[in-house]
């Protein structure tokens, strides 16, 4: 089972990719994650935005990074709401990004497998809604293990 | 210029149903604002200010038409749970800047008989957020394994402030859920979001409250006892554009704009009425505010610390959200109301905290593991 199919276990939730993030959807269609980073602090905020809140005259350059993170918090979700009704048990997640902000998501596990906070994950994008492709994380496990083998062939 | 002795609270009224399947929110609206005119001694033509918020149906001009109102000063915060905290306030504000003299502030819904309401698809935070299945419970759930993380905080500790609402809710004809549970049935209970178990939440009940704010000279004139406005505080707490840190709400700001207003310490707090979504939010709300360090929540409520009326702390006397009622999904108006309860020695005698003077109010309203609204108001039974 690959990234792909990993991805099943969460439903598809539409998204409306905001002209000015057209740099962040673009990236995140071909599998990217990047990041708005202001050019006078460094600053890269999340959820990405075109501005610096500090700088807000200064120039902002999407860069990209590696998407590797640990997990700052987590919770597995047993009893999931609206269209996460049938989804459960689902984990969601923050994980902070390696020298970057903190991001919510969902964390896909290995079978049994036990998170732990400070745990290493890598970015992954879901590529089902239309609108807009989702970035979530996947352990290491879940990535190079079984049964998930053959993660490292998806996108 | 400063809120304090600006207002009264004179009207409080928390509407008796849990499940009503038979009336519209509307009617919870206009059902509460009576009865809280009734309580004052006041009636429609007297409001020349009401504030509601996100849930009131219609908004704010569809609820004044329907309940017959003529007003002159209008408030439609909308910071969640904790907008009625804070829109008490804002009438304190405009009474003491002479815009009103009677403000009423009305909230009802019905979660549990009908629909909830949906999270906008408009905002900038929605393609971020919404994939995810963030409900209610997992952003707490998330906060609370943070804080069991950095300080050791127990599922046993976030049980003891259910134990807590739970003896009291005893006592409470009214509450959803009047029954005592242990700490063993707590942590016993199915998890909802890990470590958040079932009766680590609070009720999900139909149902609505009023309030109503006078000026001092309104007051004088007024038969009826009330709570002095004495100092109120209110803030955001989000993301921070990534710098997110989960151990800690807004109450770390409006907390000690509140006390400073008042002049007053959470020493000297006789009672506190905390918005209890779920446990975590107690313990984290507690720290935030100063009655104990921060870390220090899980161990500050348990042997009974929070219990009324001997308690050192007595905390949501009436139940709370997390057993009697948390109507619309929305706590701080019925957190303001048992706080007027205790100030008017008007609380179920056996909860009633003796020579009650001071209490604080607490709302957090929207999400521990995103973003929140949080409002903290300290009033007193001073008449003067
Ligand atoms: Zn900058």
């Amino acid at each position: 089972m690959g990234v792909e199919q990993a991805m099943e276990r969460f439903p598809i939730v539409e998204v409306t990719a905001e002209p000015e993030l057209e740099p962040y959807w673009s990236a995140a269609r071909e599998g990217r994650l990047v990041l708005a980073r202001c050019s006078v602090c460094g600053a890269t905020p999340w959820m990405p935005r075109p501005f610096c809140s500090t700088h807000p005259r200064a120039v902002v350059e999407w860069i990209e990074t590696g998407g590797r993170a640990t997990i700052y918090s987590w919770t597995t979700v047993m009893k999931g709401e609206g269209v996460f009704k049938d989804s459960s048990p689902y984990v969601l997640a923050v994980v902070e990004l390696e020298d970057g902000p903190r991001i919510l998501t969902n964390v896909v596990t290995g079978d049994d497998e036990h998170l732990c906070i400070g745990q290493p994950v890598s970015a992954v994008f879901d590529h089902r809604a239309a609108g807009g492709s989702i970035l979530r994380f996947i352990t290491d496990d879940a990535r190079t293990g079984t049964p998930l083998a053959g993660a490292q062939h998806g996108n | 210029m400063s809120i304090k002795g600006a207002a009264y609270i004179v009207g409080a009224f928390e509407h008796p149903g849990r499940v009503l399947p038979d009336i519209s929110a509307s009617q919870i609206h206009a059902e509460c604002a009576f009865g809280a005119l009734a309580d004052a001694g006041l009636s429609v033509s007297d409001v020349d200010g009401y504030l509601v918020s996100g849930e009131a149906p219609g908004g704010v001009t569809a609820m004044a038409d329907y309940l017959g109102l003529s007003v002159r000063y209008i408030d439609t915060t909308d910071i969640g749970g904790s907008s009625y905290v804070s829109e008490v306030a804002h009438a304190a504000q405009a009474i003491a800047a002479g815009k009103c003299s009677v403000a009423l502030v009305t909230m009802g819904g019905r979660p549990r008989s009908g629909a909830r309401r949906a999270v906008p698809a408009t905002a900038p935070t929605t393609p971020f957020e919404a994939p995810y299945g963030h409900s209610n419970p997992a952003s707490y759930a998330l906060a609370a394994r943070r804080h069991m993380y950095e300080f050791g905080t127990t599922s046993e500790q976030l049980a003891a402030v259910k134990v807590a609402a739970s003896k009291h809710a005893v006592h409470n004809e009214f509450a959803f859920l009047q029954r005592e549970v242990t700490i063993e049935e707590v942590v016993e209970s199915p998890l909802i979001a890990d470590p958040l178990h079932r009766l680590d939440c609070c009720v999900v009940t139909d149902g609505g409250g009023a309030l109503v704010v006078v000026s001092p000279e309104v007051y004088r004139r007024l038969d009826r006892s009330g709570a002095k406005i004495m100092g109120a505080g209110e803030a955001i707490k989000h993301t921070a554009g990534g710098a997110l840190d989960l151990t800690y709400t807004g109450a770390v700001w409006s907390g000690p704009a509140a006390f400073a207003e008042a002049g007053v310490t959470p020493a000297d707090i006789d009672v506190v009425s905390i918005y209890d979504s779920f446990t975590i939010t107690v313990i984290q709300t507690l720290e935030d505010l100063g009655f104990c360090a921060k870390g220090e929540g899980g161990r500050f409520v348990m042997d009974g610390a929070l219990h009324a009326p001997f308690g050192a702390l007595p905390f949501n006397t009436d139940g709370g959200s997390l057993c009697n009622n948390h109507p619309a999904n929305r706590g701080g108006m019925t957190r303001t109301i048992e706080a007027v309860r205790q100030l008017r020695g008007e609380a179920h005698p056996a909860v009633q905290v003796a020579d009650c003077e001071l209490a604080l109010v607490h709302g957090t309203g929207g999400w521990l593991a995103t973003r929140m609204g949080s409002a903290t108001m300290i009033l007193s039974n001073e008449d003067g």
